[in-house]
């Protein structure tokens, strides 16, 4: 079998990866593996499942056969300036703030690579403790809002203070 | 100067027998990706960027936390040649893409080499603890105790509803990867490898295996994953690879008791031919020598042989390959010498048997 990346060497690692149930196999050489990929323990070279991306990228139709021309304005990163063609063709993010401008197109590519499209999992210390703080803030506000339309202005008062002691909270842990 | 003891010395933590299940359980990897947040990633960053990254987490090392998950001792890659970067690599403890791709890549390594948190790789930071045997649970444990630390003194990036942000979005979430090299000899003798491990990827794991011209994979070793890292809690991702593990475990010890009631004198020749040929041969290439190395760890494993040990085979594979041997031996070789070395070098650890010229 011949290495699906270079088409010269013989494939020497085979990779099937699935994903909502569409099985896709991967052949490639150690030279491609190696090239590209991360370690595998246990072999001499290496593949990583980013490199299959590209295929899997290809999540927006919409846009197949349109040439982007010097009209269209393209989503493009401003602190790493990465734009979102060549986010799609490296399949990585350059920085944080790629995550917010791509942010509206990033739900189909997670559901097909994940199955979903939101963290469930460990949160850092100090982001959860900011959380609990915004989650607090949250509550306070809408205890204020009701205790105005209850007209109890002694205890909106009292919420005010405790939702500005929360913010300056949240300016001093950030 | 780099210190060059890690490369001296053959044997890492992981490689020494231990941790449960440790005859069909090779070892046991956590990885967690980490970056942080007003840098750009690796991928996009100038040469001055990863160096002030590098420069940030290195200074991290001396911050309280993370000393008390320490020590760590920093290894600039730059610093090293090639051959020890080879060598690095050939131990698991660094990637071929932060040899070959990173700019001003590092790696901080534990005493035991049981963690090796790499810099700049594809992630400004991806921790990674490798422990002997099945020990999922432990490796993370340890893993996250280190990011917690880190975390005490870098600022991550991370985003409440995608939470922590990789380069690459197959990582994101939990930046979690946890992996198992199995040794699976019965198996594939019984030819039943094929079968189980393409049930594994059908529930959401990646297998991955070396396989030669044939279909046989050389070495019998396989490794599998998560590939999920986004919507499922660390404990989910790592539960979920464990219980599939334990069947594979089972599945093993099963073909492995067949083998001893139904064809016992066969499996107990090509055992005894294998640790003939690796104690006597003068020429060996690295796949004979990953298929020899597995029939012998077999026979370890079902009390045919007693002459040598788990880890003397977990050994022999990691100093088999280029860069060990050229390490050990001093000397660059081509592929036919290489040959030659890697028979002298297993001939020598096996028991002193000597060719004359
Ligand atoms: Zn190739
Ligand atoms: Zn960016």
């Amino acid at each position: 079998m011949v290495c699906q990346e270079c088409q010269k060497r013989p494939a020497t690692l085979h990779f099937t990866k699935i994903v909502n149930g569409e099985k896709t196999e991967f052949h490639i050489c150690e030279h491609c593996a190696r090239e590209k990929g991360e370690l595998i323990p246990g072999t001499s070279g290496g593949f990583s499942i980013h490199n299959l991306l590209s295929g899997l990228m290809d999540f927006d139709s919409s846009n197949k056969g349109q040439v982007p021309g010097p009209a269209v304005q393209e989503l493009q990163c401003p602190e790493c300036g990465m734009t979102y063609t060549q986010f799609r063709k490296l399949g990585r993010f350059g920085c944080s703030s790629c995550y917010k401008t791509f942010d509206d197109k990033l739900d189909p590519l997670l559901k097909r690579v994940h199955g979903s499209t939101a963290h469930t999992g460990k949160l850092p210390g100090r982001a959860g403790v900011q959380i609990k703080i915004r989650q607090q803030m949250h509550e306070l506000k809408q205890q204020l809002q009701k205790s105005i339309a209850d007209e109890e202005f002694e205890q909106a008062a009292e919420l005010r203070d405790q939702i500005r002691g929360l913010e300056k909270q949240i300016s001093q842990e950030s | 100067m780099p210190n060059l003891r890690f490369t001296e010395k053959p044997l890492s933590e992981w490689m020494k027998e231990g941790g449960d299940h440790s005859d069909v359980v090779i070892s046991s990897r956590v990885r967690i990706a980490r970056n942080l947040v007003q840098h750009p990633f690796p991928i996009v960053a100038s040469a001055e960027q990863a160096e002030e990254v590098q420069g940030q987490l290195i200074g991290a090392l001396s911050s309280e936390p993370v000393q008390s998950v320490g020590p760590f001792e920093p290894i600039i890659l730059k610093e090293l040649d090639d051959v020890d970067k080879e060598v690095l690599m050939e131990k698991h403890l660094i990637s071929p893409s932060l040899i070959n791709d990173s700019r001003a890549g590092a790696v901080l390594l534990a005493e035991d080499e049981s963690v090796s948190i790499m810099l700049n790789e594809e992630d400004h930071l991806r921790i990674q603890c490798l422990y002997p045997g099945f020990q999922l649970q432990e490796a993370w444990e340890r893993a996250s105790a280190i990011d917690d630390a880190f975390e005490k003194a870098v600022n991550y990036a991370f985003d409440t509803h995608r939470g922590y942000m990789t380069s690459c979005p197959t990582n994101m979430g939990t930046g979690l990867r946890a992996s198992v090299m199995l040794h699976l000899p019965a198996l594939a003798i019984m030819n039943q490898v094929g079968r189980i491990l393409s049930a594994v990827s059908q529930v959401g794991l990646a297998v991955r295996g070396l396989y030669g011209e044939g279909s046989e994979a050389i070495g019998n070793i396989f490794q599998i994953s998560n590939q999920i890292t986004l919507g499922l809690s660390e404990e989910e991702i790592i539960d979920n690879l464990r219980s599939v593990v334990l069947q594979i475990i089972e599945y093993e010890q099963h073909a492995r008791n067949r083998l001893l009631t139904e064809s016992r004198l066969r499996i107990t020749d090509r055992i005894m031919r294998s640790y003939g040929i690796l104690c006597y041969a003068t020429m060996m290439d690295s796949k004979e020598a990953f298929q020899r190395i597995s029939d012998v760890r077999l026979g370890v494993d079902l009390g045919l042989i007693d002459k040598t040990s788990v880890t003397q085979m977990n050994e022999l594979m990691i100093m088999t390959q280029p860069g060990f041997l050229q390490k050990t031996f001093g000397v660059k070789m081509g592929s036919g010498e290489r040959d030659m070395y890697r028979a002298q070098l297993i001939r020598d650890k096996l028991g002193n048997i000597h060719v004359e010229d």
